[in-house]
């Protein structure tokens, strides 16, 4: 991959992976005999690969072709290839954590076993290992063809990749050696926030230089949706991980709020990280798989804006519904409920019109599981929605809170729409990103399909009923008026439940193997195919076809 | 029916349409409407939280955590007891007679960042300070299942084994400081000392500790090992703390008769 870049790039490939060295070089001595000092040693050894393999090939060729004239995919590649390996890694850790619930010696007595510590390796491995690999990657493949141009810059792609991939790799391990400052999704401390600040600065730069070489006039739907993601998710990051640290050789530091500040602040973030980067980035890829799997246009451009800004508005607000009967003033707590009602309006009108496209393509439903895959993606996304502007109304809160009704929905969310999305358009953009006839195995593809929707409707279902069981009998009386069980007996009666939701995980885990298995063969041993219309163009002629159902 | 419901809007959505057709080609016009469709309800719902006064109640009597109990707390977090604990008792009537008063804002106030929780896998610990001894904290750590069968609490036995390093400590005062909590210049100074003092009873250490931060402050052997400054220590004090540092919620709930 070096080779199709120019010498130039090379060098300063070569320079900004040296600066990350030494960066890495200062941390691990400022920071000995504290875990920053082993993520310094993380980082120089990360950044020194990077610098010998861009070093390696310094002297080779230039790229003799005409770069211009095509699309600059291998950063895509790349991703796509690192999502499916988190995925696989965040998964594993979410059916272990799940089976320590159930089991807990399974825990084998080490320090860094425990579930508290590998909890937050499944979310982050999942939300923005897989989840954030993801995005990237199908950003800088949508990017380029809707707005039928190269990507603005040939480094920073992979700045923007690698560097997101050292931060995912500083959080996993930190967590595991105990770094973290316990908020939810924003668990990485300070240096590891700093950084990824600074990949995200480069990462909307890129996007905004690719979308002013754009050769069609407009801004599709989905480019909307990854500048919001890519926007809000900056300011929030910055807002919620604003801290003190102890010292500078040390990973700890303090959040700058406190209390009940810091509460709305945190799950002003939490909430948004659902909206902006498991909804509105996602939306982004539904807007340009979705149609173009199906080959139909999307059904309305005006409910694509409606729920577009209704999405970005609405969102915002209604963090505060994490925080019903708290010490969190009321006022606030009835505009979280509120906007979260009406968030469904628009949350509905994505899904409809996803729903919608389909029409006249229901038979390609039916034969296709790529396209199946993003289908039951949009069903879930409109019935996690509502579960979620439900579980928002102040009354259904009381029960549900605090119980696994909650992780039954956040998963809803996340295996249903989420990876259903993801992998439907990984699917989808493998064969044409490698110029490959077809999956490798079409049988595979409807094995993951039936794998994936029975393990989110055993895991959710466990979660309903574990959760709601649990909800209520911790508000169950008896007839003199004491409450009627114990703790313990609420958490014994969640055992069967516990023992489902491993059932359901492992499932959805099979699944995510066997994806990674397709497309590792998919790209080994499939005959090559052209696409019809694949590179930048000013012309309006076409945009590149998609390979039909298998 | 759809059609026709929305048919008196007609005019607007096809105005707000071809507008949106022309804006649409502008990615810094898209940029600021995304910067400032999305600003909007997190400033008016966090912003009033640190200016309307009501937001935190005034509790004079509320104490601050000693470098033990804050080193305990950091461990608390770095061993993620959060993912499994709340510490918020919320207003309803079956948590208030499981678990005590209700929590007040004040409660957190000086918590950078507050552990409210969001999954009770394990019980809500905002009032668990001094309902069981410092022994039987100790032992349900080491083993839990030896104490509560059935519980899937994991051990953490090697905290009794772990030195609690202080030298680090008066740097973790000094940025809580500069946060906002109101530690003085004596405590940040003495905050490695204090922490052992804490748990060696009836020495000039220990009248350090209490004059620096009460008379009430815990001081006891927590792991029931005298002699050695464990991070079992640090923990069973913040976990004994938990609820007493103020009286306030006890006094408002008994005085409204809840």
């Amino acid at each position: 991959m070096m080779t199709r870049l120019t010498v130039a790039e090379r060098q300063s490939a070569m320079f900004i992976s040296g600066l990350v060295a030494v960066a890495g070089f200062a941390m691990a001595v400022a920071g000995h005999g504290d875990p920053m000092g082993a993520h310094g040693w993380i980082t120089l050894l990360f950044a020194a690969t990077l610098f010998f393999l861009a070093g390696e090939a310094l002297y080779h060729d230039e790229p003799t072709e005409d770069r211009s004239a095509e699309y600059y995919d291998d950063p895509t590649k790349a991703g796509i290839l690192i999502s499916l390996a988190w995925a696989v890694i965040g998964m594993g850790m979410g059916v272990w954590v799940a089976a320590q619930l159930a089991w807990p010696d399974l825990r084998f007595d080490a320090a860094w076993s425990s579930f508290g510590r590998l909890r937050p390796v499944h979310t982050s491995g999942v939300i923005f290992g897989f989840g954030g690999n993801a995005l990237i990657a199908t950003s800088f493949h949508v990017m380029q063809r809707t707005s039928r141009a190269r990507l603005a810059g040939h480094v920073s792609p992979w700045f923007v990749l690698l560097g997101f991939n050292l931060f995912c790799i500083i959080a996993a391990s930190g967590y595991l050696m105990g770094v973290t400052q316990s908020k939810e999704y924003a668990e990485p401390e300070w240096y590891a926030d700093l950084w990824l600040v600074v990949v995200w600065v480069v990462y909307f730069v890129l996007y905004v230089r690719t979308l002013a070489r754009r050769n069609e006039p407009h801004i599709y739907v989905a480019n909307w949706y990854y500048m919001a993601f890519i926007l809000v998710v900056a300011i929030l990051h910055i807002v919620n991980n604003l801290a003190v640290p102890a010292s500078f050789g040390a990973a700890k530091s303090y959040s700058a709020f406190a209390g009940v500040q810091d509460a709305m602040t945190q799950w002003w973030y939490g909430h948004n990280a659902v909206a902006f980067f498991l909804t509105a980035g996602f939306l982004g890829m539904l807007y340009y798989y979705l149609p173009k799997r199906a080959e139909r246009p999307i059904y309305s451009y005006r409910l694509s804006i409606l729920s577009f800004w209704g999405i970005v508005f609405f969102y915002i607000w209604a963090g505060s519904h994490h925080l019903h009967y708290t010490a969190l003033p009321q006022w606030a707590q009835t505009l979280g409920m509120t906007f979260s009602v009406m968030l469904l309006v628009p949350s509905w009108a994505s899904a409809g019109n996803a729903l919608m496209t389909l029409n006249g393509a229901w038979d390609k439903v039916r034969t296709d599981a790529t396209l199946r895959f993003m289908m039951m993606a949009a069903v879930f996304y409109g019935l996690s929605t509502f579960e979620g502007s439900f579980m928002a109304v102040r009354a259904v809160n009381s029960l549900s809170h605090y119980t696994d009704w909650t992780v039954g929905h956040v998963h809803a969310g996340a295996m249903g729409w989420v990876a259903l999305i993801t992998f439907g358009s990984i699917y989808t953009v493998v064969p044409l990103l490698w110029r490959r006839e077809t999956m490798y195995s079409w049988k595979l593809v409807e094995w993951h399909f039936w794998l994936a929707l029975a393990g989110t409707v055993i895991y959710i279902f466990a979660m309903w009923n574990s959760g709601i069981t649990q909800g209520l009998m911790w508000r169950t009386y008896t007839e003199s008026g004491t409450l009627a069980y114990s703790f313990l007996e609420t958490m014994l009666a969640m055992y069967p439940y516990y023992v489902a939701r491993v059932i359901g995980g492992s499932l959805f885990l099979v699944g995510a193997i066997l994806a990674a298995f397709n497309v590792v063969m998919t790209i080994r041993n499939v005959g090559y195919r052209a696409p019809q219309i694949d590179y930048p163009t000013a012309s309006e002629a076409g945009e590149p076809a998609i390979p039909a159902a298998e | 029916m759809f059609r026709k419901l929305l048919k008196p809007f007609a005019r607007f959505f096809e105005m707000h349409a071809r507008t949106h057709y022309r804006a649409e080609r502008h990615s810094f016009a898209l940029a600021a409407g995304i910067i400032l469709a999305a600003s909007v309800g997190g400033f008016i719902e966090i912003a009033p939280l640190f200016t309307i006064d009501e937001t935190v109640e005034a509790a004079p009597d509320m104490r601050l955590y000693t470098p033990l109990e804050q080193a305990g707390r950091d461990i608390y977090i770095r061993e993620g007891c959060y993912a499994c604990h709340s510490q918020m008792i919320r207003a309803l009537q079956d948590e208030v007679d499981r678990y005590g008063p209700y929590s007040l804002a004040v409660e957190s106030q000086y918590d950078h960042p507050m552990l409210w929780g969001s999954k009770r896998t394990g019980p809500d610990l905002a009032r668990v300070g001094e309902k069981y001894s410092d022994d039987w904290q100790m032992r349900h750590l080491v083993d839990p299942r030896a104490l509560v069968p059935g519980s899937v609490m994991p051990q953490y036995a090697f905290l009794l084994d772990a030195e609690l390093e202080t030298a680090s400590l008066p740097d973790r005062l000094a940025a809580l400081r500069a946060v906002g909590v109101p530690y003085d210049d004596a405590q940040i100074v003495n905050a490695a000392i204090d922490a052992r003092g804490q748990t060696l009873p009836d020495t000039d250490w220990a009248e350090g500790v209490a004059e620096r931060y009460g008379e009430e402050t815990n001081i006891r052997h927590f792991d029931g090992r005298p002699g050695e400054l464990t991070e079992m220590d640090a923990l069973v004090a913040y976990l004994q703390i938990l609820g007493g540092l103020t009286d306030l919620p006890a006094e408002m709930q008994a005085a409204r008769g809840d």
